[in-house]
Parts: structure tokens; sequence; C-alpha cells
């Protein structure tokens, strides 16, 4: 699996990403500045990391998404190829228009950092296939902004279309609102777009992906990406 | 009755959202921006009261919560 | 002397004694100017030396008695001096800390004061050429009780985590603590630890004469104008119209101007390297010059500015965050700023080094400042004031105070206390999983982060019991470091060196000078016992409101090293039918404790002594047992006594205990309460336990069993059992609803 990373500048989770991406795919990901215009020959996967790019101010992502290497990510999108925003990731393309809704601030209004919850709602998307539906997971969230909100007719559409890969729910797989903590509405944690190719996700896969540090809950997202890609070649 | 409070950062107070937006603005290619400085706007529903009570209400209203005296100042228009 | 220049002074005020007292310069102090420089100064050069001999740049009252602190060992590569303290930790690798006080920002505006102490402890540590990797925080605020704190709370917790997350730091660990004599005054001590390469630390010292010197970062604002003066004042009740100065961070900024700091260092561009923290371009100028026996010669006009008209006092003087002055190779100036614009940061050659060993300062065609720059930092004031040693507190015996309640009900309560109860609503709000090598969050004894890919790693903490100080400083100040040493101990880490943040009331009372001297001592009896060496710190004095001073408080930052993090302790208990021992020995030691403060009302009393020897053995045995895998879990036994530890040992697992252990000597409250130092609880698997208490005999450590783990209860001898899901409750409950504001009487 060839990997690209977006770095913009304020992003601060982009050695985390490259850190997970080779130990699991076995290949350093390049890091692509935010200034190019074109992603590295044969990128297989694109992934926006976490952090503050440009400080997270105006809103969340939305310089970012302006940035010239943005063209290039729409363009791979288009082409049905993968792409991965994970936290301030997931922002940025959803002001990109890449993927629908909005993150709004945390219900408290506080920034959360600590494991969660996940249950992974589908097995058959690439993002996915690593893991069982109906899996739980659990994964680190650092965000103050994480609250996804969009109107009642997208999310109708996201429920009805099976776009919800990832929800917040209690250790035993039950949705439960005390386990919702940013308040995120049907409790989405990430989601796809149409082609299911872009994925936006909140808490942080890439945190949890070797046995000495605690948990590998988060290594069945690459090892899937990668067991999906090396299908497809 | 509605009133808006306008609340910015005093001059001289670093504005680094400010500062960032000015960069992205340019990077867009919008020209002949000399600087950007942020603020927030309040639009609020007044309930009921006469003019000069209102304005004194938001003025406290703004002093006690909405603008950070320290860093920020406010403007308080009743609209008509 | 080669050229001697009177400095113009157009356009710039006269001096008065008025002017003078307004830059807190004594008449005496101002005397000792003139004498200095053989005239009157200009009125830039007065701003120069207020900053410079303010107490926060020049130590004037502290350095007599820092000097006497040991700062050298084999593994130190830096000791106090730099912007850090660097030691070595192998593999061709050094870490790179320090701790700073950024007090009376935070008293004055919250967020803003926390995020921008992080800022500069940050800066600190990335100016010496290191990646910083963490972030501690050690907080002190007034009775919860008083209207402002929940005030002060919220912003400063806010404002860490808002820097320390934006920049991406982790924050993992630190202190929350609460008492009335913080009311006028918090405490926001902020430590940050980096990794570098041993032989690529970068100091201030300049070389050369004629290199260029070179501003970058953020443009140079009216902020903080006088900021260093401030945090050196008493807070009255004018201090509310001292607001104007507060600085504004940008982690933002800060995240790019460390990534192309560590770029240009990569490629061999620098030669000095100076942050603008306090008294921004003039402590950081003179430093870079009188370091290298060199002068310097700044141009004002060069300096990038945000607001238009400053003048030469206000860029001299301003705080402007998230700038730093570098000395480069004129070789390889044009790569040096290439990196910079990439990053989108300012750039500009403001000077160049001198042979002359003077400070010059031009703006707009005039010379402002033309100072022997050594002399001003060598020659500022040094002050021996008078002090008296704290009055001695009686002993009180355990026997001399009688339990007000059963012991199971005293630790249902005093683990629901401000003092005791979970931090948790604090360390949620900062990430503290960033970077990916945070072995042990927070909420442990030590936090313990992977040094790149491991195995190594290190055990950090920040620490003290101010309330002890207070009774016996010197006490008080080997407790905070021993208490530090033992936190490292307790994670299985090999602790290193210290940093220390000393904050005081105004030292200008013999009584608050008794208290820093003594801790002073303290300190250093213990770090020369423990081989724990004092590599950077820092000194806030004139922590008091209206004549009243904080308790004395100096925050002991530690570093330890694990060479295997694989083998390292968690305090959670990890499995039931395992025997808890107990390490050291108890006498009930109940003066100064939190039974004896919380429930039954007494602050009072000579704290637990500290036996320095007996600390190292106990120590040394706890580690050995972690790194031979014999421990499962460990936990040092400190503030609330030996039933305390327990109890959270078990909160943190979810598993009970039922506790064997009495004490025929003292009664059952002082043996569970009581705070004697030196005592680590430990489990073991039940069939080691006679090995271990054998061995432990050969060593010379008194070890016992004290009871075995299971179950879902904690039991006391004779007592009802308690829940540990209702204790976790409890534990869990105060913070959160004291900051949400549903607590009836805080």
């Amino acid at each position: 699996m060839k990997s690209a990373v977006v770095v913009f500048p304020g992003i601060n989770r982009e050695r985390d990403m490259a850190r997970a991406l080779k130990l699991i795919s076995g290949r350093e990901p390049s890091m692509v500045w935010h200034a190019d215009t074109a992603l590295p020959p044969a990128t297989d996967l694109v992934v926006i990391p976490g952090g503050f790019s440009y400080g997270d101010y105006l809103r969340c992502g939305a310089i970012a998404a302006r940035a010239p290497i943005m063209d290039a990510v729409r363009a791979h999108a288009a082409g049905g190829a993968l792409v991965l925003g994970v936290c301030n990731g997931f922002q940025i393309l959803c002001e990109a228009g890449l993927l629908p809704g909005v993150l709004m601030r945390n219900q408290a209004l506080k920034f959360i950092s600590r494991d969660l919850f996940l249950r992974v709602e589908r097995s058959d998307s690439p993002f996915t296939r690593g893991y069982n539906a109906g899996q739980v997971i659990r994964v680190p969230v650092a965000h103050g902004e994480g609250n996804y909100v969009a109107d009642a007719e997208t999310l109708a559409r996201l429920e009805d279309d099976g776009r919800v890969l990832f929800r917040y729910a209690a250790p035993d797989g039950s949705l439960d609102p005390a386990w919702n903590l940013n308040g995120a509405s049907n409790a989405i944690a990430g989601i796809v777009n149409a082609g299911g190719n872009v994925l936006g996700m909140m808490p942080h896969p890439e945190n949890h992906v070797e046995p000495e540090m605690g948990c590998t809950d988060g290594r069945g997202l690459f090892a899937g990406l990668v067991e999906a890609l090396d299908r497809a070649a | 009755m509605k009133a808006r409070v306008t609340v910015t950062l005093k001059s001289g107070i670093l504005d680094p959202q400010g500062k960032a937006i000015e960069g992205a603005l340019r990077l867009l290619g919008i020209e002949g921006i000399a600087s950007v400085r942020q603020g927030k706007v309040f639009d609020i529903e007044i309930a009921d009261g006469d003019r000069a009570g209102v304005e004194t209400a938001l003025k406290k209203a703004a002093e006690k919560l909405l603008a950070n005296t320290v860093i920020e100042n406010y403007r308080v228009e009743v609209l008509p | 002397m080669l050229y001697r220049v009177t400095p113009m002074t157009r356009n710039e005020p006269p001096i008065t004694p008025q002017l003078v007292a307004e830059h807190g310069l004594k008449p005496d102090e101002y005397e000792r100017i003139i004498k200095l420089i053989g005239r009157e100064p200009s009125f830039t050069e007065l701003g120069i030396f207020s900053a410079m001999w303010n107490e926060h740049c020049s130590y004037k009252s502290s350095k007599v008695h820092l000097r006497t602190l040991p700062t050298q060992a084999p593994w130190v590569i830096q000791g106090p001096g730099e912007n850090a303290g660097v030691v070595d930790i192998g593999d061709g690798l050094a870490v790179v800390f320090k701790m700073e006080s950024h007090n009376h920002p935070s008293f004055i505006e919250p967020y803003q004061g926390a995020a921008t102490g992080v800022g500069g402890i940050l800066r600190d540590v990335f100016t010496m050429g290191a990646r910083p990797i963490a972030c501690l925080d050690a907080l002190s605020f007034g009775d919860p009780a008083h209207p402002r704190t929940r005030h002060l709370v919220s912003g400063v917790v806010a404002g860490v985590g808002g820097y320390g997350n934006s920049f991406g730091v982790p924050t993992v660990g630190g202190q929350l603590r609460f008492h009335a004599r913080y009311d006028g005054n918090c405490l926001v001590n902020a430590m940050a630890v980096g990794i570098a390469a041993a032989d690529k630390i970068f100091y201030a010292k300049a070389t050369g004469v004629g290199m260029p010197i070179v501003y970058l970062g953020s443009k140079t604002g009216r902020d903080g104008i006088h900021g260093a003066s401030m945090a050196s004042a008493e807070f009255d009740d004018d201090s509310e119209a001292k607001r104007p100065t507060v600085q504004v961070g940008d982690p933002f900024s800060e995240k790019l101007l460390l990534e192309a700091c560590l770029e240009i260092m990569a490629k061999d561009c620098v030669i000095a390297i100076q942050d603008m923290g306090a008294a921004g371009l003039t402590c950081s100028a003179v430093e870079m010059g009188a370091k290298g026996d060199l002068g310097v010669d700044l141009n004002l006009d060069a300096v990038p500015c945000r607001e238009v008209g400053m003048s030469a006092y206000e860029m001299m003087l301003s705080e402007s965050q998230e700038r730093m002055l570098m000395v480069l190779r004129p070789e390889k100036e044009a790569e040096a700023e290439a990196i910079f614009r990439k990053w989108g940061l300012d750039f500009a050659v403001v000077g160049f080094t001198t042979p002359s060993q003077r400070f010059v300062v031009r703006h707009g065609g005039q010379v402002m400042a033309d100072l022997p720059i050594k002399e001003l930092g060598d020659e500022a004031p040094v002050y021996r004031r008078p002090f008296v040693d704290s009055a001695k507190q009686p002993v009180i015996a355990p026997g001399a105070v009688p339990p007000p309640i059963s012991n199971a009900e005293a630790l249902r309560t005093l683990i629901g206390t401000p003092e005791l109860c979970a931090r948790r609503w604090v360390w949620e709000q900062y990430d503290h999983v960033i970077l990916g090598n945070t072995v042990q969050r927070p909420g442990g004894d030590a936090a313990v982060v992977r040094v790149l890919d491991g195995p190594k790693a290190l055990a950090l903490t920040a620490d003290v019991t101010p309330r002890y100080c207070e009774a016996d400083p010197f006490e008080g100040g080997k407790q905070a470091v021993a208490e530090a040493w033992r936190n490292i101990t307790a994670v299985g880490g090999r602790p290193l060196a210290v940093t220390d943040n000393l904050n005081f009331g105004n030292p200008e009372r013999p009584e608050i000078m008794g208290q820093l001297v003594g801790c002073i001592r303290g300190i250093g009896e213990a770090c020369r016992a423990l081989e724990f060496p004092v590599v950077s710190g820092n000194v806030s004095l004139y922590n008091e409101t209206n004549g009243r001073a904080i308790l004395p408080t100096p925050t002991i930052g530690a570093v330890g090293l694990l060479d295997d993090f694989m083998r390292s302790a968690t305090l959670a208990f990890k499995a039931g039918d395992e025997a808890i021992l107990l390490i050291g020995e108890t006498q009930g030691w109940l003066g100064q404790s939190l039974y004896l403060r919380d429930l039954c009302g007494r602050e009072e009393g000579a704290p637990p002594p500290v036996d320095l020897d007996t600390e190292r053995r106990n120590g040394d045995f706890a580690r050995i047992l972690i790194h031979e895998n014999i421990a499962t879990a460990v936990h040092d036994v400190s503030d609330g006594g030996l039933l305390v530890a327990i109890a959270e040992m078990a909160m943190a697992s979810g598993i009970g205990a039922v506790l064997t252990a009495v004490s025929a000597d003292i009664p059952s409250h002082a043996f569970w309460f009581g705070e004697d130092q030196a005592r680590y609880v430990a489990t073991v698997h039940s069939g080691a336990v006679d090995a271990i208490i054998a061995r432990a005999g050969i060593a010379g450590v008194p070890v016992r069993r004290i009871g075995t783990t299971g179950g879902e209860a904690l039991t006391v001898p004779g007592e009802q059992p308690l829940s540990v899901e209702e204790l976790r409750a409890r534990f869990e409950a105060w913070l959160p609803q004291y900051m949400a504001g549903t607590l009836v009487d805080p």
C-alpha cells in the first residue's frame, strides 16, 4: 500500500499516523506539503491526519480545505481512490465538501481526551474489512469539536445508504447517550462518502496499533486497507 | 426590540486568528487586503424594556460575560 | 573600551525618581546604575536595566542560596543557566527539561496566562534542539469556596490544554491543589520535556565577531510590556488595573516555530539561539552576547512589528510570544531564511555581534542605548536578605489524635475531598496520548513516556507538599524531592535529575526569606543524598496579596529513566488472591496529615521527617521488585496515608482487598492514615511472599504482608466492607460537580 500523508501547517498527529502506516503496511508513507499541487505518483491512500491546521482558526479545517493540495485530493477521491481523514482530517474533508455535515463543538464545550468505544457498523467497506460488523473497538479521542451535525435529510441519507461506519457505543456495543460524549448526531463517529472511498472519523485508530502500548484495536482499519488494496491489485 | 453586541480585540492585542485568516486570503489570491482582525457578533432579542435600560443591561452583559475586557472591546447597538 | 556614545534621547521622557520607582528599581539600585555607566541612563536604558535587574531575571534574592544546590553528576550534560537542563540517557540521546511558573499572568487572565506559560516552557526546550515529548502542570488554587477559584481553575485548565493540545505535545501529569492561602495568588507551574541528540544541543552563547543576529517567529507588539516586572511585584487591590500587560498565546505559530527551528538546526545553520521570553529582546540579546564575551549591536528599524510607531523602549521590553533570536552561520543565512519563509514566519537580520562587549541599540538613526553588556547581567544586585527560620512545630503523638469516625468512614470521606479526589476532570481536557508514546497516562505515580520507538522510556512527575513546607521548610524541601524520587521509583524508573520551581511570598520579609532558605537547604540535602541533581529551575517570589503569602511551594519536577518500559509498574491491582505488601516502616505520623486537617480540622504539628538513607534503601528495593517482574502493582504512599494508597490501587482496577494488618503499638487510625515517608505498597503472587520478606531482611528494608487482593470490596480489619465501586463514585464525584457548580457546599 502506497500512502501519502498530507501535512498542513498546524497538523500535529502526522508522525503518529506515519508510524502506524509504516508499522502495518510495511512501507513508509510520503509526507506531502500543503502547498504542493500533486500527490506522489501511484498513491493508493491519501491520509489527512489530526491536529490543529492553521490553529483551528476561523473554523476547524476551513483554511486547510482551501489549500493548493486539496484539488489533487479531490481528484484522487473523484477517481474512486481511498482517502482517510482523522480528527482534524475529518473536519477538513467536511469543509472541503468531500463529506457532508460539520463537526461542532463538543456538547459539554470542553476538549475530550480519553479512550472511547466504537461499534463497527459494517465490515464490507475497505476501511472496516479488518473488523466484524457489530464488533466494539477501543480507540482514543482527542478533540474539542467532534460533535457531528448534519440536517435531517442528510442524516437520513447517511443511515439509509449505510454510510455510518463507526458509532460511539457503550463497551458492550449498545448505544447509550452517556457514551456519546461529544453529542454527535446518531452517535456518529465516522462516515463515508457516497462512493464509499472517503472516510472521515474523529477517533484516532493510529494511536492504538502497538501491543506493547496496551491496545491494538486500531490496527484493523489499516490492516483492512492493506488487504483491500492487495486484493484490488 | 433587537440588539447587536460586537466584540473585537483591543488594538495592540495579538490576534492569531486574524493573522491566519489574513494569510489564507492572500494564498487564495484575494488582493488588496492589508490586515484582518476577527471578532464576534451577538444578535440578541430583547423581551421588553426601554431603550436606555436595554443599553445598560447589554453593557452589563458585555462586561460580565460576552467580552473578556482584559483583551477585548465591545460595542452595543440597539436596532430599530 | 573601543567607543563610547552617549545615547541621544530625543522624544524620551526625563528620568525622575518616580519613573525609577515605577520600573521597580530601588534608589540604591538606581545609584548602582549611575556608578556602573558613569551617567544617567536614557529612558530605554532604564527599561533595559529594570528588565535585567528585576527578581525574575536576576534571581537577586535567591542567587546566593541557589548556588548551594547540587547541579553535577556524570549524566548531567548541562545544568542551570541555560534555557533548560540537559541529561544524558544513553544511546546518543539526551533529555532536555525545565519547569517555569506563570503565576501572576494566570491570575490576571487565566486562559492566556496559562497558555503562554506552556508556550514559554516549550520554547525553552526546543530552543536547545530538543523535540518536546511531554508537558506536566502543577497548579495551586485558592479555597474552593472563594468566589474566584472556579473561574481560575476553569480558565487555567482550558489554557494549558488549549496550548498543549494545539501545539501537539501530550500533557501527561502534574498536580492540582486547593488551599485558602492561594486565594489571591494561584500558581501555574508548567514543565516541558524534550528529546535531543546528545551531541546536537544548542546553547545561547554567541561566538564570532560580525555574525548576523536574526529575529525569528512572530511579530513584535506591545504585549506584556513589563511582564517580567509584574512577575516580581506583589499584588494589591489595584492589580486588576495591571491587566493590559497580558500576552496572547498563539500555539499555531509556536508549532511552526518548532518545526522551522528543528529544521534549520538539522542543517547546521545555528551558532547560538535564545528564546525571547521574559523581557524579550533585551534578555535574549544580552545573554547571547554576554555568554560569548561579545558585544551586540541591534538595529530596531529591522525588527518586524505588528503595530505602527513602536518606540525603542517598547520593542526592547515587549513580551510578544513565539519569537526567537539566533546567531546564524553567515554562509547559511539564505538557506535558513528559505526555511522560515516556507513555514510562514518572520525572519529579519536585526544586528550583529561586536568585539566591544557593549550592548548598543539603534532606532531611527539614533543610539537609544549603549551599555556594558556583561555588567547588565553580572553586576545585577545580589542580596543576602535577612531571614528567620520558621518556628519548629510540636510533634503530635499518634495517641494524641482521637479518631472522630471509623477508619472505613474516614477513607470514604477523605477520597472525596478536594485534596484527594480524582483529577480526571483536568487531564481529560489535555491530549495525553498524542505522539503515540504515552505508556502510563495521568492518574498514576508518574507518567511513563516512551523514547522514540523504545524500549527506553522516561518517568515524569511534578510534586511538592506545601503544608509540610509551611510547617518545616527544611523537612518540606527534603520531602518534595523525596516524593518526586519515590514517584519515579514506583513506576520502575531510575531517578535522574530535577527541575525546581520555587514559589514563595515576599522575600523582603525575613520569615518568607526563611522559608525560601529552609526549603532550598532541604532540597539540596535530599538531592545530594539521592544523587538527584538540580539541572534547571525558576524562582517566583512576591506571591502574596495584601501581605498574605502563599504556602511555600517549591515544586519539584523530576525525570527518571526506564531501560525497558515493559519492566515498569502501574498502581492498579492486577488480579485477586495476590499478597499486598507494605515496604517501609509505619509509626503513625499524623502531624500535618490530611486526616488531621480534613477530618479533625487541625492543620498543625511537625510534618513527617524524611530519612534519606531509608528513602533510598526502600526505593531501591521496590525498584528491584519491578525490574525483576516480581511486583504486579506498585504505589507510593503519600497524601492520606496507607489506606488511601490501597484504595487508589483498588479503584484503579475495580478489584477489592481484605486487609489483615493490625499494629499493636499504635492506634489503628494512625496506622492507616499516618503519612510516614519512604513507603510503598506492592502486590505480588502469594507464593513469593516469604522469599521477598527474607530478601528484604537482608537489604535492611522492613516489608510486611498487610492483606490480600480480591472481591469487589475493601475491608479494613474489624470494620464493614466498602464497595470499591461506591468508593470510586465518590472519588470521581467532587471535581466535576464543583466545576459544574452543582455542589451545595464546596
